[in-house]
């Protein structure tokens, strides 16, 4: 799943100017930046707190969804939901892995993300109430992802734009299934229908604010833009997400709880209502129903697996004296 | 003859043990684990839809595999008591995979050869996903025996909880008519693997443990009830929806 447009990057960086416009011309010249290459201290910065974001968000990810795999109502839909949850743990670990060729730990950014240091997209705190939640999530939520990806796959950092390319063929899957899951709901016993149309009216907004603060509030874009780490405006990419996504809904005979929804001829997109902001920033900064139970997952995780962990090195180290010993 | 019940107790096995396997979905001691993980229950769970599916056939009386894992009560659940045991701690929940692994790997080896075509095809694929759970869980049986202090402990205390549920692996259950494998015929593969991992990972089989049984009889522990409960919650809910 994914990152949403990145919160309080610090894009400040003082190298000397001949050195700043020799790596923006690499950036100009379309060239990939590799973590040897020499690069300035903000644009490594803001990479690893993207790429972090973007790492724990996977892994966050995986409990609002991981909520239904006990009672997910046919054993094929198990099996894909448990096959869809693994996948966002794989793109967790690739994206740690892009973020560690930088200069920093796995265990450095887990530290941060369970001392909410480091934050992760705010959709996943919100909860999945319904069984029709697995399906609006992959169709939502993997949706936007996918909107804010594609152009990541034409980042200029390689090892960032690489993991982007593998991750989206898996995001596209991912929203196609869950769209296929409210298909069959809308399609479904009127409860089944209900049950899609309330999950519609919970996930919309929320899917919205994945793309991030409006562009006159975005802080640091500009210098975004200019290192390629970022090619569409928030606004640019939520309004693709919107097009995109009405005429879904509409085919599911659906209704998108938005009363101010229009399609304006002249711009040849949707325009939409005023967007919540407060919530928005609300839930970034800890307030939702789910912040605290997320990391709390998290942390229980990861303090019940520290014996685990401790031990792995143990036998390791045992292991390697003991061949030491009979050389 | 009552082939489909003995095909029905092997799919309840391997549906109820990747129920509890994907219980731990993102919250596994390390990230690595939280792809393993998964990666066994689907296996497992595989395994359970193309039996569930072959049982119901079997049975003929029109119940598919949905039909059979969402609409029975644990009283005729068949499975053998061991993969209903909870999670635990990892330890626990790694000696019970080597338990079952060790045991299915040398099963569906002879099943390749059975004359029951289904049976034969799941085989050729669950040997082979049987001898990596015996390699993953038995790897993690060794570092955690032979780790820290700790460690050895918690393992050491998985294998006194879970021994007494080693025996009904063994046991005969419906009658198969010769179509599969004879259990109390694997108990020398099964001995001489666990022995191998316990050697290396420095841990004992306990003496004196009374060993349970009844599964195959829908006589269950307490937890199979509220695995199932949870499990099948949303599918009664809603009795012949489709999803
Ligand atoms: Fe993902
Ligand atoms: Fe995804």
């Amino acid at each position: 799943m994914y990152s949403q447009g990145l919160i309080g990057a610090d894009g400040r960086t003082d190298e000397a100017p001949e050195f700043l416009e020799a790596f923006q011309k690499r950036i100009d010249a379309e060239e990939k930046i590799e973590p040897m290459d020499a690069m300035p201290e903000g644009y490594r910065r803001t990479l690893i707190r993207q790429i972090g974001q973007h790492a724990h968000s996977e892994i966050v990810g995986m409990l609002p969804e991981g909520n239904w795999i006990t009672r997910a109502p046919s054993l094929k839909r198990k099996a894909a939901l448990l096959a869809k949850v693994q996948d966002e743990g794989g793109h967790g670990l690739y994206l740690y892995a892009a973020a560690e060729t930088l200069g920093v730990s796995r265990d450095q950014m887990t530290e941060e993300l369970l001392s909410g240091k480091a934050k992760y997209s705010s959709i996943f705190n919100y909860p999945t109430l319904s069984w029709a939640d697995i399906g609006t999530i992959g169709w939502l939520v993997d949706g936007a992802a996918i909107m804010n990806q594609i152009p990541l796959c034409r980042c200029s950092f390689g090892p960032y734009a690489r993991a982007m390319i593998r991750v989206c063929k898996e995001e596209s899957f991912h929203q196609r299934q869950g769209y296929e899951i409210v298909m069959t709901l809308a399609r479904g016993t009127p409860e089944q229908k209900a049950m899609a149309q309330d999950s519609l009216n919970r996930w919309w907004w929320p899917s919205l604010m994945m793309f991030g603060p409006h562009d006159a509030e975005s802080q640091h874009s500009d210098q975004n833009m200019k290192w390629k780490i970022k090619r569409f405006s928030n606004d640019e990419l939520r309004q693709k997400f919107i097009d995109a996504t009405v005429p879904q809904a509409q085919f599911l005979g659906l209704s998108v709880p938005d009363p101010d929804l229009t399609w304006n001829e002249e711009k040849g997109g949707y325009d939409h209502g005023p967007i919540d902001w407060d919530e928005f920033w609300r839930v970034v900064k800890g307030g939702g129903v789910m912040n605290r139970d997320r990391i709390e997952a998290r942390q229980k995780a990861w303090d019940d697996g520290a014996w685990v962990r401790e031990a792995a090195l143990a036998h390791a180290e045992k292991r390697r004296a003991r061949k030491l010993a009979a050389e | 003859m009552a082939l489909w019940e003995a095909v029905l107790e092997l799919a309840d096995d391997h549906l109820v043990l990747g129920h509890r396997v994907s219980e731990w979905c993102g919250h596994a001691p390390m990230l690595e684990e939280d792809l393993a993980m998964p990666n066994m229950a689907l296996d497992l769970i595989g395994t359970a839809r193309t039996l569930y599916d072959h049982a119901g056939a079997l049975e003929g009386a029109g119940r598919d595999e949905n039909r059979l894992a969402y609409f029975r009560d644990e009283r005729a659940y068949v499975n053998c008591l061991l993969v209903e045991r909870p999670n635990g701690d990892f330890a626990q929940t790694m000696l019970r995979q080597l338990y079952f692994a060790a045991f299915m790997e040398p099963y569906w080896r002879q099943a390749l050869h059975s004359s029951d075509a289904v049976i034969a095809g799941v085989a050729g694929k669950a040997v082979k996903e049987m001898a990596y759970h015996i390699r993953h869980a038995g790897e993690w049986v060794i570092r955690l025996g032979d780790g820290t202090e700790e460690s050895a402990r918690r393992m050491q205390s998985a294998v006194r909880a879970l021994h007494g549920y080693t025996g009904e692996l063994f046991e005969a259950g419906a009658d198969a008519g010769g179509v599969l494998p004879d259990r109390a015929a694997l108990r020398g593969d099964w001995d001489r693997v666990i022995g191998e991992v316990f050697a290396e990972a420095g841990l004992r089989q306990p003496d004196g443990v009374p060993m349970q049984s009844g599964g195959r009889r829908g006589l269950h522990g307490e937890g199979l009830g509220h695995l199932l409960a949870e499990m099948q919650s949303l599918a009664r809910a809603h009795p012949g929806a489709v999803w």
